[in-house]
């Protein structure tokens, strides 16, 4: 079982937690002038690395989003830290 | 040396202490230049080069594998090959695909071991009964065998599972599939390397892809661990190393590499001569030819290139199976294992010209490209000697995330695999 660090709850066992995506794929802005491309990268595309990721968590039971860095082929998971304000 | 598979051959060369076997395929050194690579040397990418060569006449052909053949999901899979989709493009790819595996022992002559055993798919609530009706509707209508099963039917098919009063997952009925079943995973990659290297295509095995060669805005072939390889199309068929690669070629894809497990037990005498899967237990089992219960389910929730797989998902696993079927219990298991499969958001196969012109996909095969070899090579290869989509690939395009015409086969037959 691995464990993940919600920054508010601490750790916890993996299966209390939501995969969020990529960290910094934020919505387009601007509706209508947005182009079909672009709305599929934020909707759909992904960066999906081989290695050391920077991703968006949530922790089921409280309920919160975070960051984590995570590396994805030794699974090694930094304590989660939660989203600051107008961060990337 | 003795080339061709037959009974004849076979005692013709245990006659001579079966030394005359010529090796089923060559490895040659790479050439300089081919007309068209191959990236990937699992089932799909063995196809792709055999179709170039078989339908299209294209046989200075090189596919490239970085470990050996069949070493990714094509030789971890669970051999499950069906056709029980729910849209019409869906149906129309995969029932191509279970089609050309029902001729494929006699055309690649060689043994593939199809066994189409039929595959239950169960329902264990009022609801979930209502939906294998749509979905056995969905398959008729676009010309696939498809029966509803009630539970007589289990009992027939099933007859060890646990219908007790007391069972958690009670078996009101399902979606049945005759021609559905398995296939040796092996044999289909070493069948197809087999035949495509005896047309003529040069089968590169240890050789890593590590760039590709962009000149002009198109891709003109691939740096490889074994040197530079130019090619007038290349093909990309790495599975759960799509985007690894994609980002090679400078674009991102729509899918999500994670870990799929299965594990097999000890072998046991004939028991479950069907293939069973319960989307509500999140299990699926079938029993192969040495007696091993072959058993799988749903993907690691935790996107992942560790070929390991967590134990959350092996607990529901099993805890479904054994509740399925009691007598599962006393089974040992014998090993565990994970691939990492590339996840569309639609849960629906990429094939098509990729952003890199000259660079052509086949991925988002995910869970469930095993059953899809023979298809996905067909239409990777037309792609690639034509330049045009096949009408079945077509809806398949990487445009479709653009035009928001997605295929959901997730939602729509609720696929597992
Ligand atoms: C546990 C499990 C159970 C499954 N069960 C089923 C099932 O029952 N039915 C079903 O239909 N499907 C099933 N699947 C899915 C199926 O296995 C895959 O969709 C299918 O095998 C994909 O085939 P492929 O040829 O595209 O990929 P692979 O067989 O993975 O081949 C890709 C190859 O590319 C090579 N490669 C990667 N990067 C490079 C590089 N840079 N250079 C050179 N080579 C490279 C890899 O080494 C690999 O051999 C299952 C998968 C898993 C993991
Ligand atoms: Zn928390």
């Amino acid at each position: 079982m691995q464990i993940f660090s919600c920054p508010f709850c601490g750790p916890r066992p993996e299966y209390e937690f939501h995969f969020g995506g990529d960290l910094g794929n934020h919505r387009p802005e601007g509706f209508d002038a947005v182009p079909d491309q672009k709305w599929a990268d934020y909707l759909y595309f992904r960066n999906n690395p081989k290695g050391m990721a920077r991703e968006v968590w949530m922790h089921l039971t409280c309920g919160e989003m975070f960051s984590m860095t995570r590396d994805t082929v030794t699974m090694e998971a930094a304590p989660g830290e939660a989203l600051a304000e107008g961060q990337p | 040396m003795t080339r061709h598979y037959s009974a004849l051959s076979l005692v013709k060369e245990g006659l001579k202490g079966q030394k005359g076997w010529a090796p089923a395929w060559t490895s040659p050194q790479p050439k300089p230049r081919y007309d068209m690579v191959i990236v990937g040397g699992g089932g799909h990418g063995l196809a792709t080069a055999y179709y170039l060569a078989k339908t299209h006449g294209i046989t200075n052909v090189a596919v490239i594998e970085k470990g050996w053949l069949g070493g990714g999901n094509t030789g971890r899979n669970t051999t499950v090959v069906r056709s029980n989709y729910f849209f019409p493009e869906s149906v129309r790819l995969y029932d191509m695909a279970l089609k050309l595996y029902e001729g494929l022992s006699r055309e690649l002559n060689y043994n593939i071991m199809l066994s189409q055993r039929g595959m239950i798919s169960l329902a264990h609530t009022p609801a979930e009964m209502e939906m294998a009706a749509r979905v056995v509707n969905a398959m008729q209508i676009n010309g696939t065998d498809a029966e509803l099963f009630g539970p007589g039917d289990v009992k027939r098919v099933l007859p060890v599972y646990n219908f007790g009063p007391k069972a958690r997952y009670p078996a009101l009925g399902g979606v049945w599939q005759g021609r559905s079943g398995t296939a040796r995973h092996d044999a289909v990659a070493w069948g197809y390397a087999r035949a495509a290297s005896a047309l003529g295509v040069d089968i590169l095995q240890q050789c890593e892809v590590q760039e590709f060669l962009i000149e002009g805005g198109r891709c003109r072939g691939v740096k490889t661990s074994r040197g530079e390889i130019r090619a007038d199309r290349v093909g990309l068929a790495v599975a759960g190393h799509s985007s690894q690669m994609a980002a090679k070629a400078g674009f991102r894809l729509p899918v999500t590499s994670y870990a799929l497990q299965a594990c097999v037990s000890e072998p046991v005498k004939p028991i479950l001569d069907t293939v069973v899967l319960s989307p509500g237990a999140g299990t699926y089992a079938s029993q192969s030819d040495k007696g091993e219960m072959v058993v799988g389910g749903g993907l690691d929730r935790i996107p992942s290139y560790g070929q390991r797989g967590n134990l959350p998902v092996l607990e529901t696993v099993i805890s479904g199976l054994v509740e399925m079927f009691p007598s599962f219990r006393q089974l040992k298991l014998m090993r565990q294992w994970a691939g990492i499969v590339d996840v569309a958001p639609d849960s629906s196969p990429i094939i098509g010209e990729s952003p890199l012109p000259g660079l052509f996909l086949n991925c988002g095969w995910g869970t469930g490209g095993f059953k899809a070899i023979p298809a996905g090579g067909t239409l990777l290869a037309h792609l690639l000697a034509t330049g045009q989509h096949h009408d079945i690939s077509r809806p398949f395009d990487l445009d479709r995330f653009a035009r928001g015409r997605l295929i959901d086969e997730a939602a729509g037959s609720g696929i597992a695999h």
